[in-house]
């Protein structure tokens, strides 16, 4: 479903950063992949090859047998309603109330309204935020306003999610809510890639696991542990 | 485009235009100075334009006749020249009125009043006046006065002289038409250099605007907006900006062209803006509206394009 083919990233600075070096691996529908690494191992770049955020070196990025980097920039929007994407630091609309901001993905796909009316709420019942859906994003906590991302990312019935340190700003509490509703909707049949630098996350998931060093992976394991 | 699409693009626009408030407001108020500048130097064509119109009302030539002149041979040649394309108006000032307007022009110079009484008859020539239709053409109506004196020649000339041909008159005339071609141009620089400094200064603040939503642009772009349906309420808000400042700017020409309305009537002549203003509203609420909403829609739509690229 979502393929990586040797590719690399180098940052042409004053002093050339390497960021990512020929890495190649594929994932399949269903997965719950979790990526692993320090910072600046490189998962971040990982993830916005495949968002379409960045261009690689040199290599291919393919979701669905479509190289990612040869469409068109008025054309990626529809790739990318194919994957939801959560940040670390949630990414919100900040003049957007959480229901508007979990509309906004579903109004920009072209849905109609009576879907929109629907959908929104039950997606922030999912979530566990039913009664702050007038909230705006900085009227809510870091963890609200992350599963606010999460419903967002979701809402469109999305092939993959794809959650970038979801994690990274919450407390210990929230960061185990974020997790279960990113298995929950695992278990409903969506692929994930996850990134984190969270030990007790990983090590509670036993899933997938691939490890990051230095812009390469050197571990890809089945049913891993966070290795470091 | 679907009618939802265009609800929810205008619904976007009022919200953002709305939550945004404090840069909404500054955004107005600049785009106000600069709609106020527009509507200004509309102001102040016309004004110089009324005013240059005066001053070349005042040239003229005059046609002086011989005192033994018959009346109808005169009023042929004021005939004839009111025939000519290049002429706008042709007063004839007949023998006793011209002597009527010397009297009263010299009624408190008894010294030349007693002359006139000594020589009994009446001293003075029939006039005609020509006013031309533009400053540039009395050198061709003099022309064409030259050649009637010469197809007159049979007898002798019944003009005494042509005014146009005395050396400071002439210059008076060249001079007056160097004045006012020069204003108008340099009244002209003048707003093009005033309206090119505002319409910079407030695409400016419209950039800075949308600057503070890139972040935004690109969250939206992350997740799956296309290009235009991110652009679209940013054009929105930027009409808005646009009509608003439009709108205080016609309100607040009410008072302001009233307060300075006769002055401006009786210092430059002719024109009062106050009553210029209420006759051309139409014009100047589509004008000044129009290059409002025009102005806030592309500096939008040019500002959030820099931050699309992803």
């Amino acid at each position: 479903m979502i393929y990586y083919d040797r590719v690399s990233k180098v940052y042409s600075g004053g002093d050339k950063t390497v960021a990512l070096e020929d890495v190649s691996f594929s994932v399949e529908p269903g997965e719950f992949v979790s990526v692993v690494g320090h910072s600046g191992a490189g998962k971040t770049t990982l993830i916005k090859m495949l968002l379409a955020e960045d261009k690689p070196t040199s290599g291919a990025v393919f979701f669905e047998s479509i190289n990612i980097h040869e469409v068109p920039l008025g054309k990626i929007n529809a790739l990318r309603r194919k994957i939801g994407t959560v940040f670390q630091d949630f990414r919100l609309l900040p003049n957007k109330t959480a229901y508007e901001n979990i509309a906004f993905a579903m109004e920009a796909a072209g849905r109609p309204e009576a879907e929109i009316h629907s959908d929104v709420p039950h997606v922030l019942e999912l979530v566990d935020l039913g009664d702050k859906m007038n909230n705006f994003p900085h009227e809510l906590s870091g963890g609200e306003q992350q599963r606010v991302a999460i419903a967002r990312a979701i809402v469109n019935q999305p092939d993959v999610v794809v959650a970038d340190e979801p994690t990274g700003n919450l407390d210990p509490v929230n960061t185990f809510e974020v997790v279960q509703i990113l298995k929950k909707i695992n278990d409903l049949g969506t692929t994930i890639i996850l990134t984190t630098h969270n030990k007790g996350v990983i090590d509670s998931l036993k899933k997938r696991v691939i490890t990051m060093d230095r812009g390469k992976v050197i571990r890809d394991d089945r049913e891993g542990k966070y290795i470091l | 485009m679907k009618w939802v699409t265009v609800k929810r693009i205008l619904r976007a626009g009022l919200l953002d235009f709305w939550r945004n408030g404090f840069v909404s407001l500054a955004s107005i108020l600049v785009m106000t100075v600069t709609l106020f500048t527009v509507g200004t130097t509309l102001f102040a064509g016309v004004i110089l334009q009324s005013a240059l119109d005066e001053l070349k009302n005042k040239a003229d030539v005059n046609v002086y006749f011989v005192t033994t002149a018959p009346e109808d041979e005169i009023l042929k040649i004021q005939q004839s020249l009111q025939g000519l394309p290049e002429v706008s108006v042709v007063e004839y000032v007949s023998r006793d009125q011209a002597l009527a307007d010397f009297r009263e022009r010299h009624q408190n110079d008894q010294l030349t009043l007693q002359a006139l009484e000594e020589l009994g008859d009446n001293p003075l020539g029939a006039v005609l006046n020509v006013k031309a239709k533009d400053i540039s053409q009395y050198e061709s109506i003099a022309k064409f006065l030259q050649n009637e004196e010469a197809l007159s020649s049979g007898g002798p000339s019944i003009i005494d002289k042509v005014n146009f041909f005395d050396e400071q008159h002439r210059a008076a005339l060249d001079r007056l038409q160097g004045v006012t071609s020069s204003a108008s141009q340099l009244g002209l620089v003048i707003i093009i250099i005033l309206i090119f400094t505002t319409i910079a200064i407030s695409f400016n603040t419209l950039r800075l605007a949308i600057y503070t939503s890139r972040d935004e642009i690109q969250v939206m772009r992350l997740v799956g907006a296309g290009m235009a349906y991110i652009r679209a309420p940013f054009v929105v808000e930027g009409m808005l900006y646009g009509f608003i400042s439009g709108l205080l700017v016609l309100l607040l020409f009410y008072p302001l062209t009233y307060w300075i309305g006769s002055a401006s009537a009786s210092f430059f002549g002719g024109i009062n803006v106050f009553y210029y203003y209420l006759g051309n509203f139409p014009l100047f609420f589509v004008s000044i509206i129009g290059t409002g909403m025009l102005l806030g829609a592309v500096a939008s739509f040019l500002a959030v394009r820099r931050y699309l690229k992803i």
